[in-house]
């Protein structure tokens, strides 16, 4: 191998004494939802041309808690055979001593994106990660069916839960007997934890852990929210929703079996897909709000970033290859193909753009308003504390004891955690 | 063997005798030094270091940076300024207790399920039927494919809206709405127990039905001469006879059980109502930032491991000697 690149180098080196730099191998890391990874490949077939390097994709499951496992495990190796990681915004913290401070290398460019998302991936100062697409759900409904019982779209959760069920009761008598009302992510993983921030949040019921590191989840507003969702399980939801991730919500909701979806837009694309059963039937609209006092729709910041790993053997390299991933033409290439919203501003106002994904511009005020995960407060601890989290959800929704009882047992558990701060 | 020895004994001096021991166990230990070579580099080296760690305050982070902090990981008393003591570390922490409780609870109800079912099994395999070399073969396809394969096969055969075991129980008229296998609270641990069952049992059938070729055939036959009906026989004749392997067969089994991962780790990851002991320690060393608590949940499941191989090992030798 070391012998050919030398070769390569070499025979390159003889021939054009003045041209580009040697070529590279690189690997990228990545997880898949959907089309992601196809989409990802198409990009890096336009960098392989551009540059001569070649990029290898190691595929990672869809679930986010799975991939964090497997790259602090890499990272603490120091393995060198992976160049690039694709990130999750909550993970900045966590992993930032062990990742390329990108902040010299792409001070030409960081101004095109959003700031909130460049500070989100701030450390210390430090920019460990570049963002290639940012997130934010959407309540999926059934233009068709609501038209024809004539529901209205909902804007609380209480309104989605009737509409739900009267949508669902009238199809299941007219022989749909697999029609369900909503799917969400419940399994037990990172995906619970923004369904259920989602739901104490638009309740009033603070964000688990506030921006100063109060732990504030055990009040009743956050409780009732909880309660309301272990109702839907088993009624409107279908039993079996507790352990579904992103890809089985879609698959119930793709064949035409679920009157609504909470979903992040990459759904949005592959539904209006040719092989969907829902083509052309639904639209998207924000997630409900709850009742009482503070209550609004809320939605959990997600998004996914690009960073180099300090173990690389190509750093430059593999630093160009983030910046072409992440560079406006790559980002609207993506979000066109896959309805990922981009993370640079000008987009939102491209007329392409709106033409093939209109739910993109839409969903401009959405994310800038949307509820971050308490990854910044809680820093290196952030993921013990959305295991217990998930974990005291996915309990109550079980029928593991009240939420009441479960949210005051992780204040209990989360203060311990905390110890003299966080 | 012994009338051998005996000879041996006789007709060789006692100092080339010994000469002769000393290079046979010199040779043993040659051909055994590979072996034990491979053993301490791949075995014996990461396990010291992971009992060093759970006495460190270790981090995936920066393992170099690691700092000696004793027994706290399995147990530390704090005082508050209010007096009131409170207790941490692995040994009070209810997590733990749940992962160990739901490894015992998996480890006896599928070795014995499996125990049960390998036997009928293997007293099936064990008559003289048509094709029996083929039924034998087939069998077995369960335990040669990999977990993570029939873990993943099983998932969407057990999924609640497109799998086909609720199908089938539904046309069948068993159940009158679809059951939610690996998430229901319910029914979680049952799927893992399921799928278990449906990859060991081939694995035990076979144990027992190799113990089963050994008993000689004149014994039942002499049996049935007796009189015994064929229950009478399996209690009064067969089962003796092949309890040594059947206890052999369970003790792997048990100790395989002890240590399961991979199943629960693919059909329900992150379910406390499956999480076994070896998932708690690969979420603690890995996910969360407590490498050194995950290292010490790993080193109480090395002891009790440990520990039950030497019981078994010893009530096995008191049970088998006492036989002979």
């Amino acid at each position: 191998m070391k012998l050919r690149r030398t070769f390569l180098a070499f025979a390159a080196g003889a021939m054009l004494a003045a041209g580009p730099a040697q070529a590279v191998d690189m690997a990228i890391v990545s997880g898949d939802t959907g089309n992601g990874l196809q989409v990802l490949r198409e990009i890096l077939d336009q960098f392989e041309e551009n540059t001569g390097n070649k990029v290898t994709i190691v595929p990672m499951p869809t679930s986010t808690t799975d991939q964090f496992g497997q790259y602090r495990l890499w990272l603490a190796a120091q393995n060198t055979d992976i160049d690039v990681y694709q990130t999750d915004v909550i993970w900045a913290p966590q992993l930032a001593n062990q990742l390329v401070d990108l902040t010299e290398a792409t001070r030409d460019v960081v101004g095109a994106h959003f700031p909130s998302i460049i500070e989100s991936q701030t450390v210390d100062g430090r920019l460990v990660a570049l963002p290639v697409f940012t997130d934010a759900p959407a309540l999926y409904y059934r233009k068709d069916l609501l038209d024809k019982y004539g529901a209205k779209v909902p804007t609380t959760w209480a309104e989605l839960t009737e509409t739900a069920k009267l949508v669902m009761d009238k199809e299941r008598e007219a022989g749909h007997t697999d029609m369900w009302g909503f799917v969400f992510q419940g399994n037990a993983y990172e995906g619970l934890t923004c369904n259920a921030l989602e739901w104490v949040k638009s309740n009033g019921g603070g964000q688990i852990i506030e921006p100063d590191g109060t732990i504030s989840i055990n009040n009743p507003q956050a409780a009732a929210a909880v309660e309301m969702a272990k109702g839907w399980v088993g009624t409107i939801s279908p039993p079996g929703v507790l352990a579904y991730q992103e890809e089985e919500a879609r698959g119930v909701w793709q064949t035409g079996n679920s009157v609504f979806m909470r979903n992040w837009p990459y759904a949005y694309s592959l539904s209006n897909g040719e092989d969907s059963a829902v083509k052309g039937k639904f639209d998207v609209t924000t997630l409900p709000a709850g009742s009482g006092e503070g209550a609004r729709s809320a939605a959990t910041l997600g998004g996914w970033n690009l960073a180099v790993s300090k173990y690389s053997n190509n750093p430059e390299a593999a630093i160009e290859l983030v910046k072409w991933i992440a560079s406006p033409e790559m980002q609207k290439y993506r979000t066109l193909r896959t309805s990922n919203l981009p993370t640079i501003q000008t987009l939102y106002d491209d007329a392409d753009v709106a033409r093939e994904q209109p739910i993109v511009p839409r969903w401009k005020d959405v994310f800038l308003n949307a509820v971050p995960r308490p990854s910044a407060p809680v820093k290196i601890k952030y993921n013990e504390v959305s295991s217990q989290f998930w974990t005291a959800v996915h309990k109550t929704m079980s029928g593991e004891g009240t939420a009441a009882d479960n949210l005051a047992e992780l204040e209990i558990s989360l203060t311990k955690l905390k110890g003299a701060g966080w | 063997m012994a009338q051998a020895g005996l000879t041996l004994e006789i007709a060789v001096p006692s100092a080339r005798r010994s000469q002769l021991m000393r290079q046979r166990a010199r040779s043993a230990w040659l051909f055994l030094a590979p072996m034990l070579v491979v053993l301490a580099a791949v075995a014996g080296w990461p396990l010291m270091r992971t009992i060093y760690f759970s006495f460190t305050d270790a981090s995936l982070a920066d393992l170099e940076a690691a700092r000696w902090i004793g027994f706290a990981n399995y147990f530390s008393v704090l005082q508050l300024p209010s007096g009131r003591d409170i207790y941490d570390g692995l040994l009070v922490d209810p997590v733990w207790w749940r992962a160990v409780w739901n490894t015992v609870r998996f480890t006896v109800i599928s070795v014995t399920c499996e125990t049960i079912l390998g036997t009928i099994v293997a007293l099936v395999l064990n008559t003289e039927f048509r094709g029996r070399g083929i039924v034998r073969a087939a069998i077995l396809v369960p335990w040669a494919i990999p977990t993570i394969v029939s873990a993943k096969m099983w998932q969407w055969m057990l999924n609640d809206q497109f799998g086909i075991l609720n199908d089938i129980l539904l046309r069948l008229g068993l159940i009158s709405t679809k059951i939610a296998w690996t998430a229901s609270a319910d029914t979680a641990m049952i799927a893992v127990l399921i799928v278990d069952i449906w990859k060991t049992t081939p694995f035990m059938a076979l144990l027992i039905l190799a113990a089963l070729q050994m008993i000689p055939t004149e014994i039942h036959e002499v049996a049935k001469l007796d009189g015994a009906n064929p229950w009478q026989v399996f209690w009064k004749v067969t089962l003796p006879l092949i309890r040594p392997a059947l206890m052999v067969a369970v003790i792997f089994r048990g100790l395989d059980a002890f240590r399961i991962f991979d199943l629960i780790y693919v059909l329900t990851p992150n379910n406390v109502q499956t999480k076994s002991m070896s998932v708690f320690a690969r979420e603690n060393l890995f996910e969360f930032d407590k490498f050194a608590y995950g290292s010490a949940a790993s080193t109480l499941l090395f002891i009790i491991l440990g520990s039950l191989t030497i019981l078994f090992m010893w009530v096995g030798r008191v049970k088998l000697g006492g036989g002979r």
